[in-house]
């Protein structure tokens, strides 16, 4: 009835796709976005810095994979991000807005760091599995926190998770200063620099720092392990209808309340595992720039990836890239790294709409 | 479906036209392209037209710095970078710079990136860049490292890891002869005010400080001990901002100094906060003066400022560079002031007194032939004693010196044994007042 009193349909009429879309659908809509931002970009580096465009590319490339040494970084960072956003997964599918990864990371780096600076001298075996156990339980500890207030009392668990990042900062900051390596300098620098204690080996040859590989079958395990946990098993059940209602899982018997401090838990924990994947596995060294913004950076990753830890693999890939490539165009052109950062910034805002595209139909005036 | 393709076309058009554009208009392309696009201006390990004749055009250097040309610190740095270039020759693309790198893992990934693009010779220039750039050059051992300013160099036992530092507390020692000038003129004139004496009747002077660190203590000993040379009855108060870089800091501390009495106002700190603090005051009526860093402070304190300071770090590096290229190897330990030209202080400002310019030609003199050592231990008590001792060199890396003993010939050797600088004692007459 409605419809004949109107004189005109809406310009645009935007609906979510109730059928969802097919994969290889959705994968098309993110490539053309991905091509779009690179046209985009391209337009933009042409008109502001005249440069060729495919120069600046094939250095961005160049950047992140032109030597083995630089693929290995960026596989690097792209396990360490990739890991704190398999984390936050479990308590993002619960709808739990963990956004302290930040501080999770950073205490499960004061942990690791702290057991290489005060057990060198244990047996290696020994040593990593305290190093790994004690990050784990900072992790979890620093994530159950504000899981258990939100399943007692309700609280806000966006502002009690960001404000645990603070704490974690100015502990990160204390044991800095009380581990300093030249009084009043406030840089602890490398740990274990000659004896190498508590540092995780090459996977590939004898000695450290020249292949990460170690880094990569521990990260791919937990994904594999999160993604089963999530699809396959019934904590991964419950988590997914307390997130859609907390009533209906309230009425199914499900206790709410203990999947909240558990999954926070489980979310902690790996974060508190990035942190010692961050400080043994690839600084070995600790300071308030250890989780450095990657706690953020993962939110967004694994909600493109829609909590799906492969696809997370692409997306923090990306990210990875965009940065490691960034960092080379500002050298090789001496251009101004706000410069990189704008063909950053174009390139997530085409791979962000895209998604948006995948969720939602968009019908003009007159088409079917 | 096909409506879509056919943009999607129409867009790939867009962007090869623009990917002709760049290349064909754009005349600056050839300098910035890629070395693999085969240029022959560009210098190639393989390429057989490289004359051998001259092995500058092989050296490939690597810079990473703690800020950029913005902060005064790595300016001086970056302009002695491409003083070397100059000097030796080299062409932009032998020089790969990264800015803005902070004195975390970050400094261990680029010294690691650009020793694998191929360096020679890599420098990083702050202090906390150092324990990475250690490990990269354990870890390379074909390329050397030099941490500007750093002193692990040779208790780390790596052939190719070096530390450098100018010996600025010979500027610094300059310029509180300047400073001294200007006290002995106020005082002459009668223009100082009771608050500007302490009880004994010594003139006060100032220091604004960044950390408690030897390399601070040695300079603003240094600048007190210029000062007395030329006017014996001054005392001075320190304040330390905790921060290389600290605009606001280094203000309230100059401003505080100044209610405190303090004259003239010298600094170890990188930005303009003091200097700028000064002339404000002075603008208001106060008698005080300003000695700066690193630059030359007229432009902030156009009355205020005596003169600063000041690195010629180029002399450096074009030794550095020039070794690398010859094939020969960098000393673990270099540390050169007024004999090489490595130090200076900057043109003296409106308000220096009389006769100044006489008295620093004769210092600075002194200090290039060796006649005058400014830690002459017959110049200088620590409680009221004179000093016979002091260790220059700490070797098992718990910061407290246990060996070179400084004190011989009549002076305390400063950077002798090592670049980095080391004096730390609290001498009398001056008072650390944080």
């Amino acid at each position: 009835m409605s419809t004949l009193e109107r004189k005109k349909d809406p310009f645009i009429r935007i609906s979510k796709r109730s059928e969802g879309m097919s994969a290889g659908k959705a994968w098309g809509i993110r490539v053309i976005g991905l091509i779009l931002a690179l046209i985009v970009s391209a337009i933009v580096i042409f008109v502001i810095v005249r440069m060729n465009p495919m120069d600046v590319y094939a250095s961005m490339w160049k950047g992140a994979f032109g030597t083995t040494k630089r693929s290995w970084i960026t596989v690097r960072d792209t396990m360490t991000l990739l890991c704190i956003a398999c984390a936050l997964a479990p308590a993002f599918a619960m709808r739990f807005w963990n956004i302290g990864a930040e501080g999770q990371v950073l205490v499960g780096g004061i942990v690791t760091a702290a057991c290489m600076i005060y057990f060198p001298e244990m047996p290696t075996a020994l040593l990593f599995l305290v190093m790994i156990v004690s990050s784990l339980a900072a992790g979890a500890i620093w994530g159950l926190i504000p899981g258990f207030f939100k399943a007692k009392w309700g609280t806000n668990e966006t502002l009690f998770t960001l404000m645990m990042n603070y704490i974690a900062i100015q502990l990160t900051a204390f044991f800095v200063s009380l581990w300093e390596n030249r009084p009043n300098s406030r840089k602890v620098g490398i740990i274990n620099q000659n004896s190498k204690e508590g540092w995780l080996p090459n996977m590939f040859s004898e000695g450290y720092n020249n292949d990460f590989g170690w880094n990569v079958l521990i990260v791919l395990v937990i994904a594999t392990v999160v993604f089963f946990y999530l699809r396959e098993t019934k904590q991964g059940y419950e988590i997914s209808v307390v997130g859609d209602s907390e009533n209906t899982a309230r009425y199914a018997g499900i206790r709410v309340s203990r999947v909240y401090v558990r999954t926070m838990a489980i979310s902690g924990a790996i974060c508190g595992f990035a942190g010692f994947l961050a400080v043994s596995g690839s600084s070995h060294t600790i300071s308030t720039s250890t989780s450095g913004g990657q706690g953020f950076t993962a939110i967004i990753i694994a909600w493109l990836s829609r909590m799906n830890t492969y696809i997370m693999l692409v997306f923090t890939l990306l990210i990875v890239f965009l940065d490691k490539g960034a960092t080379q165009i500002a050298s090789e052109f001496n251009l101004n790294e706000y410069c990189s950062e704008i063909i950053t910034g174009i390139i997530l805002f085409f791979v962000l709409g895209a998604e948006f595209f995948v969720d939602y139909r968009v019908k003009f005036r007159g088409s079917k | 479906m096909k409506k879509f393709l056919a943009t999607l076309l129409a867009l790939v058009m867009v962007l090869s036209l623009v990917a002709c554009g760049g290349g064909g208009d754009d005349t600056k392309t050839p300098d910035s392209s890629t070395p693999s696009t085969g240029d022959t201006s560009t210098p190639s390990t393989g390429d057989t037209t490289t004359p051998d004749a001259n092995p500058a055009a092989d050296v490939k250097v690597g810079v990473i710095l703690i800020g950029d040309e913005n902060e005064g610190y790595s300016y001086a740095h970056i302009a002695g970078i491409r003083g070397a270039q100059q000097n030796l020759g080299l062409s932009d693309d032998q020089i790969i710079w990264y800015y803005t790198i902070p004195e975390d893992e970050t400094a261990y990934d680029k010294c690691v990136d650009l020793a694998d693009q191929g360096c020679d010779v890599i420098f990083t220039n702050s202090y906390g860049h150092q324990s990475f750039a250690q490990q990269a050059a354990a870890e390379y051992p074909d390329v050397t490292f030099v941490a500007m300013t750093g002193d692990t160099a040779l208790a780390s036992g790596l052939p190719n890891f070096k530390n450098a530092f100018t010996e600025i507390y010979e500027a610094r020692y300059v310029s509180g002869v300047v400073a001294g000038m200007k006290v002995k003129e106020l005082v002459e004139a009668g223009s100082l005010k009771d608050s500007n004496f302490d009880a004994n009747g010594n003139v006060k002077l100032g220091y604004v400080g960044a950390f408690p660190f030897a390399e601070v203590v040695s300079g603003y000993t240094a600048f007190y001990l210029g000062a007395k040379s030329v006017y014996d009855k001054v005392v001075m108060d320190v304040r330390f901002t905790n921060s290389w870089f600290d605009v606001t800091g280094e203000s309230e501390a100059a401003k505080a100094l100044m209610a405190g009495g303090c004259v003239i106002i010298g600094q170890h700190a990188d930005s303009t906060g003091s200097p700028t603090a000064v002339q404000a005051a002075y603008e208001a009526g106060d008698t005080v003066f300003c000695v700066g860093y690193n630059i030359d402070m007229l432009a902030a304190a156009p009355d205020a400022a005596l003169t600063s300071p000041t690195n010629d770090w180029s002399v450096y590096y074009t030794y550095a560079i020039e070794t690398i290229i010859n094939g020969g190897e960098i000393m673990t330990n270099w540390a050169e002031g007024y004999d090489q030209g490595a130090v200076a202080i900057t043109a003296l400002g409106p308000q220096a007194a009389p006769g100044t310019a006489e008295a620093v030609a004769a210092a600075e003199a002194a200090l290039s032939d060796g006649s005058l050592h400014v830690f002459e231990t017959s110049k200088f008590t620590v409680g009221g004693q004179e000093v016979t001792s002091f260790l220059a060199r700490d070797t098992d890396g718990d910061w407290v010196n246990d060996t070179d003993e400084a004190v011989f010939d009549g002076y305390l050797h400063e950077s002798y044994f090592q670049a980095a600088p080391c004096f730390s004692l609290e001498i009398d007459g001056i008072t650390k007042l944080n």
